[in-house]
């Protein structure tokens, strides 16, 4: 896959200038009642903004997973860490950020779009590696999975062409080779 | 558990007989709480239990004593009380139990479950509303799980860093019969209670503090709760180093011992703070380098080697990053490097501080009016330190902590974190339940005293022989001297003109009601208080205008410690509260 050309996002600049910011947390949770909302409370009383949750079922029967990418002062991180760990129903919860991991997220995006746009649109979701998964009459809808990174780009390309829906998944992560996600 | 009870034989028990089955199999014998119509089930079947109900006047009080109870103990207090507004009148407790790590059960009724989310009479969302002030909480939707959560809700309770646990118990759980409850059996895989530290850990801190020449032991509410005092005492004296403690940290180690410095921070003793400020080494012993210790954190034992046990990881480098940190219990931690420590060259710094203890001691005028000093300094002659002492939240509790010398741990109760007004007089309460033996003394000031008061009616039905004693000046003290020393006296919803005849309240509910006027009256006061045979409200009528000394102002260093009434005006600190 070529490396989208940055200077096509300016039309939506914050969407790949936030990566850098952002933190990946796994987080393996008992599937409690109540868990997800102790979990955001760590990160809402300490300013920390969450950006995508992922609630899933783990391998383990009783246990769930949480992927959560969020933004925030990187001094606190550390607590929050731990403030989480604490948690009774979390049974341990990493940092991935910067660690070697298989990333991905998936888009689902609605385009307005005329009959002369279509053209330029489908290259775009071509190299992107998008598939159409609904073509209307005035509306194509574009699924796009890869790293969060490729999302946010693709997404901007698609911004001038006039987005009318979107939706994304949600970054989950898995750790390489024998290291514990 | 569709069918209703009495069609059943009487052989099934009901969910709240197996809930107070559990509570008595964990040793509960006192229950503090306040009825209502959701927990009517759990009040029905304590009647048939030898655990005696402490019925309080309000949900708040309740969970102040079942706190009191704990920390004079080590057990966890128990509370019981109804659903929504009864729910509600335990958050405060709640938050003042967490943030003193205090263990405490707080079971709350609640609306049956088909009526859940659906705005029922007395129904609110108290796990929603709970969660940031408990360790953990349980909302119980099926029955058969009772003994199972209150085995889990002890054991999280108790061990590791203890805190409250709450469980609401919808009425029909509480009701209908448990058919087959399922083995009480602790599964918490995200639960862990550090025992030892690591043995790397440990040569480490001895390494540290081998090389140390100014050594200071700082000495928290862990120490207390592990039962450390005798290790830390042993250890303080093998080391030949002086110890400092916390607000919550007095009595973990013996106040009078030589070694002892008394309380360190911004109302602690001058000798204490300049130790702390002059120190190369600190080692904290279940602390928490509150912002009430270190002042300005950037100019807090910068040059100074720091040292940090404690049983809860997420301590470490909160605040301040140890250059070594041990994870464990206080009691085992110090057990374990005590064996691997030898006794320091430190008799230059020994004399150095015990210079400033000498140079500048605790005082007070002893001319002028009555003192709440005086009161405090004369209770603790007279009591040798043989009381348990539970202090509300103000002047008179830094100066109970300043004047009340506390000898060995679960002798000083006070709410620190929190600063939760209205705590002394309810946790007395509890203490006293707890140790019926102990004298013990409520030192509250009148704005706290009467923010629980109402429960002088608990101490009278129960005739529980807790002797208050009510620092009176009318005032709210603290927030006064503040807004007299920080913001040009201009004094805004301090006073408390209007406050009752304090003796005559306590006469109205049959409680002994004493005066103390003058300073020629005070030991005979707090004599007679002592020898009368039930609960005593003592009321000190002290000058209106008294500030605590010394003071270090909120935000400041360590080093701008003000040891005397100031004489120019002081900057507004910059630090919080």
């Amino acid at each position: 896959m070529a490396a989208p050309d940055l200077e096509l996002t300016d039309s939506a600049p914050s969407e790949p200038s936030l990566r850098k910011d952002l933190h990946t947390i796994s987080v393996y949770v008992t599937d409690k009642p109540g868990v997800l909302v102790r979990v955001a409370l760590v990160f809402s009383r300490r300013g920390y903004n969450i950006e995508s949750l992922v609630v899933s079922p783990s391998a383990q029967g009783g246990f769930s997973r949480m992927t959560i990418t969020c933004s925030g002062d990187p001094e606190i991180l550390e607590q929050i860490i731990k403030q989480l760990s604490k948690l009774v129903d979390v049974v341990n919860a990493l940092d991935h950020t910067g660690d070697a991991a298989y990333e991905t997220e998936i888009a689902l995006v609605k385009i307005d779009c005329s009959l002369s746009q279509r053209t330029e649109i489908l290259q775009i979701a071509e190299h992107y590696g998008a598939k159409v998964v609904d073509y209307a009459q005035d509306s194509l809808m574009l699924r796009i999975f890869g790293s969060s990174e490729k999302l946010d780009a693709c997404v901007a390309l698609l911004r001038p062409f006039g987005i009318e829906e979107l939706v994304r998944s949600g970054k989950i992560l898995m750790a390489r080779g024998q290291r514990a996600t | 558990m569709s069918q209703p009870p009495n069609s059943l034989p009487r052989a099934t028990p009901t969910g709240a007989e197996v809930l107070i089955r559990c509570l008595e199999e964990q040793g509960v014998e006192h229950i503090f709480g306040l009825s209502g119509g959701a927990a009517i089930p759990i009040f029905d079947a304590l009647v048939d239990s030898s655990i005696e109900l402490v019925l309080t006047r309000h949900e708040q009080g309740a969970t102040h004593m079942a706190d009191g109870y704990a920390r004079a103990t080590g057990k966890p207090g128990v509370v019981l009380v109804t659903s929504g507004p009864g729910a509600t009148n335990t958050v405060t407790g709640l938050l003042t139990a967490l943030m003193d790590s205090a263990p405490m059960i707080v079971l709350t009724g609640q609306t049956i479950r088909k009526n859940l989310g659906f705005d029922a009479f007395q129904e609110a969302d108290v796990t929603g509303i709970t969660y940031p002030v408990v360790k953990h909480s349980y909302m119980v939707r099926d029955n058969r799980d009772i003994p199972s959560i209150t085995r889990e809700a002890f054991h999280l309770a108790t061990t590791g860093r203890p805190g409250p646990i709450l469980i609401d118990l919808p009425k029909d759980v509480t009701q209908d019969p448990c058919i087959e409850p399922r083995p009480a059996v602790i599964d918490l895989p995200g639960y862990s209670v550090p025992s030892h530290a690591a043995p790397t850990d440990l040569q480490a801190a001895a390494e540290l503090l081998a090389r140390s020449r100014r050594p200071v032991l700082y000495v928290g509410h862990g120490a207390v709760i592990s039962g450390a005092g005798k290790a830390i005492m042993a250890f303080a004296e093998k080391l030949r180093a002086p110890i400092v403690n916390t607000l919550l940290g007095k009595g973990a180690a013996d106040e009078t011992h030589p070694l002892h410095l008394g309380m360190l921070g911004m109302h602690g003793t001058a000798y204490a703070n300049k130790a702390v400020d002059a120190c190369d080494l600190i080692m904290a012993i279940g602390a928490r380098w509150d912002d009430r210790i270190t002042g300005k954190l950037d100019e807090f034992c910068t040059t100074a080697t720091k040292i940090h046990v404690d049983v809860d990881p997420a301590e470490f480098n909160k605040i301040v990053r140890p250059d070594v940190s041990l994870l464990g219990d206080a009691r085992l931690v110090i057990e374990d490097l005590l064996e691997r420590v030898e006794p320091l060259e430190t008799e230059a710094w020994l004399t150095q501080c015990e210079e400033w203890r000498v140079r500048f001691p605790l005082k007070y005028p002893k001319k002028g009016g009555l003192r709440a000093q005086h009161v405090l300094d004369r209770l603790d002659h007279l009591t040798a330190g043989n009381s348990i002492i539970s202090s509300d939240v103000g002047q008179h509790q830094m100066w109970a902590a300043q004047f009340c010398r506390t000898r060995e741990g679960r002798r000083w109760i006070t709410s620190g974190g929190a600063g939760t007004m209205g705590f002394g007089f309810p946790a007395a309460i509890g203490a006293k339940l707890a140790r019926p033996n102990e004298e013990v003394w409520a030192v509250v000031g009148d704005g706290g005293f009467q923010m629980t008061l109402s429960e002088l009616a608990t101490v009278a039905v129960h005739d529980i022989q807790t002797k208050v004693l009510v620092i009176n000046n009318n005032f709210l003290g603290m927030v006064r001297q503040w807004q007299e020393l920080f913001f040009e006296n201009r004094l805004s919803g301090v006073d408390l003109e209007g406050n009752p005849d304090f003796v005559k309240l306590a006469e109205a509910y049959g409680v002994k009601g004493l005066r103390i006027r003058r300073p020629g009256d005070v030991d005979r006061k707090i004599q007679e208080a002592r020898d009368h045979d039930g609960p005593v409200v003592l009321v000190a009528e002290v000058m209106k205008e008294d500030n605590v000394f010394p003071m270090i102002p909120a935000g400041a260093p360590l080093s701008h410690m003000i040891i005397e009434p100031p004489k120019q005006r002081l900057e507004k600190p910059s630090g919080s509260t």
